[in-house]
Order: C-alpha cells, then structure tokens, then sequence
C-alpha cells in the first residue's frame, strides 16, 4: 500500500512536483507517466527514503519514508533509471553485496542469491563481470537487485529503457510474475507496456498530477482522428448515442468516453462512416488518452478525474 | 559493525581488483627505497669519515642520522601518495550513480563512511608494513634504539589516518576523482606548512598554528616520545575529516 498526500518538493528555486496525491493498493501495479523532466523520478526517489520531500508525506506501508527511512528502505525495492552496478564485480559477487547491505541475514544470503538468479535468468552470467554483461542481462540484474529481500513494494524507474523489443517483453512479463503480493509502481514511456501490465497510472506533467486511472477507466475512451473536423457536432453525437458518457472535439481529434465501449464501438463507427466522417486513426484506451490529458493546459483532472 | 564491515570488505576487494592500490604500493617502496638508499649511503660515508677521530665517531647516531630523515621522507611522501588511494572511494560511488544504491539500502551513512575508512586504513597500514623491511635491515646491520622506531611507526600510522579522514572528507566533496585528489592533497599540505605562519606571528599564535600543524606532532613520535597530546590531535583530525564527509551527505539530502 502506498499512499502519498501532498507531496512537494522544491530544489532551490525548481519545484520539482507541486502537491501530488495518490494512493496505490497492496498488490497493484500501477504506471508512472509523463514528459521528460515531469517528476516521476523525483516522486520515485522520494518513495525509497532517498530524498525527504519539502512538505506533504508519503506513507509505506503505514510508514511515514520521513519519520521511519530505514524501515521503510528495508521494505521497498528500487530499481533507479540508470542501473547502479559495480563494473569490477562479478555478478555473484554483486548480488551477494546488495544481499548484505539490504540486511538479509548471512544463513539465507546464498538462497536469497540463487532465488533471484533464478526468477531473473541470469544463470547464464551468474560468474562473468557485471562489466561485460549485455544491456539486457544488466536490466535484469537490476530487477534482481531490487527484489533480492522479497520487499513488500517495488519502484522501478523506466526498466525497459535501451532494450530490444525481444527483451522488452521478456522484462515485462518478469514483472507480471512479480504480481501478487508485492506493490510496484513502474514508469515508462511506452503507452502500451503501461497499459498492458499495469492496473492503473498517474499522469504527471510539470511536476504535477493530471490524472490517475485505472485501466476500468482508460479502457472506456476513444480517440478517433479525423482528417478534418468535418462539421461534427459533438451534442448531436451524444444525444445519439445514450452509451457516450462525455465527447470532446479537440483539433482533429474526437475524445469520446464510453460507459459501455464493447456494445457502443461499432454502431458509432458504423454512424461516423455513414455520415461520410474520413477517419485517420482509431485509438481506444491509455493512448489516446494520455496525448490528450499532456497537452491540457494548466493543472486538471484528467477525463475521469481522481478516482478513490 | 555488520554493516561497516560489510563495505569494508567491498572496498578491500576493490582495492584488489584495480590496479591503483598496487600502483600506489609499488611507487611509494620505489621512493622510499630510493630514499632509504640514499641516506644510508649518505650515512656510512660520514661514518667512515667520523671513525678517523673518536671524538666525532661518539656522535654517529643511526637514530638520529638515518631514521629521523626517513621517516620524515615518508610523510611527505605518504602526504602525495595517500590522497590518490581515497580520491575514489565517495566520488566513484557518485559518478557510477551506486551512491543512490547505497543509499536507498538499509545502510547508515555513517556506516557507509566508516567501512570505506576503515578498508583505506587496513591497505595503508600493509603499505606501511611492507616499508619496515627498511627498518629492519638497519636493525640486522646496525644497532639502534627500537622504542624510536615503533612510536615513529605509531607516529606514520595515526598521520595516515588523518590523511586518509581529509581524503574520505574531499571525496565525498566531488564525483571527479582528480578533484577529489586535488583537494585533499591542497589541505594537507595547508595544514602540514600552517606552523610556518606562525614562525613570524606572536607567541600565542606560533603555539596555536605549530599545534594544528602535522609536523610537530610527527617530530615528538619520531625521537621516541609518546605525548597522549599527540595522540588526541590525531585521532580528533580523523575524526574531524570522517565528520566532514558524514556532514556533507546528510545537507546533501536537504540541498
């Protein structure tokens, strides 16, 4: 359980988030998303006890990362950006180190060894240098080094970043088996992976949240792309249509939220082509979402707002 | 403790791994040697020339006229040396980003420090042993005073310890090594000539700055005098400079 109300951090004169709120449930796997520069890393280090935020509290678990950093850091997991290794270091040696400092007691260091080495396939490299591993096999020690003490919470900042699509999947669906008791929030840049392995996520834009859904919720929009606005009235389709919670026509694009998409989709599709409507581009859930909530303007919830 | 040495360890392998702690071993007996080699030649030609007349030959002393200049040899060289062995262990943490590592385990910072302290003081102190085989020939050859010796080498190792605390100290400063090295080198021998201000300054000052000065303390050590005032002075210098490095990564956090 992760639960963060009004977080805040400034460096200097930067405010690096502004007032984030969210909370994820025990067993969840939610997304981190936004622009370069938003403050997912920031949120992200905050949760690990590795930076104190300028006001507002994150809670672990029920444990404040402010108050109580070395209980908490014994419960999270933290996989950062850049993977932190150790070049000269085997990877039996590096694992067997970060087994020591997370506190995993001697008897149970070389299980809790050869457990991640398996869960993370890294077998094949368990005695070459850390140095001389390839990118896919670096990712994945990281993943192991951040769940070696089974922690209750696992952050894991971009851990598809520089991998092939091959070794994308393969990460992702370690994470998926991670799923079960163990929390984790996950950012990324790929709206898909988002969207496939996580149950819900937050935007953040400017160090500020824009929305946090769950995937119920991103799952009921659509976004269809016009090659012109072509005289579409967005009352006249909502009126048609009683399935159409919301419809927003910006620029070329028609941002529709269903309450019930599965019976909906092909009747207004059906409607649009009828009408002679030329579409581009059909994108349904988190994707056609997410360019919409980032290029809002400004601080506002997203489509469906704050959730809880 | 588990913890500290838990670093310690990582370090000391490390250490084992790279090449700059055989380097550093290797040039520091190369110049010493060098060194060694040179005052004992230096020695038995006065020797010779001093045995012609017993008055003279009363005064020949290997205490005085070897050691003293030896040991003295190796601080300055310790004074180079030294800053080269720490400048990594902080500043690496940092530009290879395990810093963030370290930091989001369960470790102490304190422990962190202390365990990379404690692994450049055990490497120093094996540098420091393998140059007792100088000692030691004298010893076989000749017949000096031991007490001298063994609180000179007391004397070496506690100035180690504070040159490595001003190293741990200016490490945690930068993640550039150079810079690191740079600094640390800059403050100790700031603080190694410091007494020289004081030669012309008035008497209050002259004791001040030749107490903060490193030198003084080291000559009482090498004449075989063993004040616990020197002792005080070196042990609160090191631990001044692992206080420093502790400060530093705590108002980081808060920066």
């Amino acid at each position: 359980m992760i639960e963060v109300e009004n977080l805040s951090k400034r460096f200097g004169n930067l405010e690096a988030i502004k007032d984030i709120s969210f909370s994820v449930e025990k067993g969840k796997i939610w997304g981190f998303l936004g622009p370069n520069g938003a403050g997912k890393t920031t949120t992200m280090r905050i949760l690990t006890g590795y930076l104190p935020p300028s006001s507002g509290t994150a809670r672990i678990s029920g444990l404040d990362v402010t108050a109580d950093p070395n209980r908490v850091k014994k419960k999270v997991g933290y996989l950062p950006e850049i993977v932190p290794i150790y070049p000269e270091m085997t990877v039996k040696e590096y694992l067997r180190f970060i087994a020591e400092i997370s506190g995993i007691q001697r008897k149970k260091i070389n299980s809790a060894v050869q457990g991640v080495v398996e869960r993370a396939h890294l077998k094949e490299v368990y005695s070459r240098l850390v140095k001389n591993i390839s990118k896919g096999y670096r990712q994945r020690l990281g993943i192991a080094q951040a769940i070696i003490h089974e922690p209750e919470i696992l952050i894991l900042d971009e851990p598809t970043i520089g991998l092939d699509p091959a070794q994308i999947i393969e990460i992702r669906e370690m994470i998926q088996s991670f799923r079960g008791n163990t929390t984790i929030i996950l950012s990324s840049h790929i709206l898909p992976e988002i969207s496939q392995v996580c149950d819900g996520a937050v935007v953040i834009k400017e160090g500020q949240l824009m929305a946090n859904m769950t995937r119920d919720e991103w799952n009921k929009n659509l976004e269809i792309i016009l090659t012109s606005q072509q005289g579409i009235a967005e009352q006249e389709l909502k009126a048609k249509f009683p399935g159409i919670q919301a419809v927003k026509l910006i620029k070329n694009s028609l941002m529709i939220t269903f309450n019930d998409i599965i019976s909906n989709i092909n009747p207004l599709l059906q409607y649009l082509i009828r009408q002679r409507v030329v579409i581009k581009e059909v994108k349904a859930g988190l994707e056609g979402l997410y360019m919409n909530i980032i290029s809002t303007e400004g601080s506002q919830p997203g489509l469906s707002g704050s959730h809880q | 403790m588990r913890n500290i040495w838990i670093i310690t360890k990582k370090e000391l392998k490390g250490f084992l791994y790279t090449p700059i702690a055989y380097i550093i071993t290797a040039f520091f007996l190369l110049v010493s040697g060098f060194f060694f080699y040179n005052i004992v030649v230096w020695f038995s030609g006065q020797s010779a020339r001093m045995m012609q007349n017993p008055y003279y030959a009363n005064q020949l002393n290997l205490n005085k006229m070897v050691f003293e200049s030896y040991f003295n040899n190796l601080a300055i060289i310790l004074m180079f040396l030294l800053p080269l062995l720490t400048m990594r262990l902080l500043s690496d943490e940092r530009r290879m980003r395990t810093e963030e590592l370290l930091l989001t385990s369960p470790l102490k910072i304190s422990s962190i420090i202390l365990g990379k302290y404690l692994a450049a003081l055990i490497i120093y102190s094996l540098i420091l042993m393998l140059t007792a085989t100088h000692s030691i020939f004298i010893i076989i050859h000749g017949n000096p005073q031991i007490v001298p010796l063994v609180t000179a080498y007391l004397g070496l190792f506690l100035m180690g310890a504070v040159f490595i605390a001003i190293g741990i100290f200016a490490s945690s400063l930068t993640e550039n090594q150079i810079i690191a090295a740079v600094i640390s080198f800059s403050t100790i021998l700031l603080i190694w000539v410091i007494s020289w201000i004081g030669e012309g300054a008035g008497a209050g000052w002259k004791g001040i700055l030749s107490y903060l000065s490193f030198f003084s303390h080291f000559q009482n050590m090498i004449k075989g005098v063993v004040d616990t005032k020197d002792i005080v002075y070196y042990l609160s210098f090191s631990f001044m400079g692992i206080y420093f490095a502790y400060t530093v990564f705590e108002f980081k956090k808060w920066r």
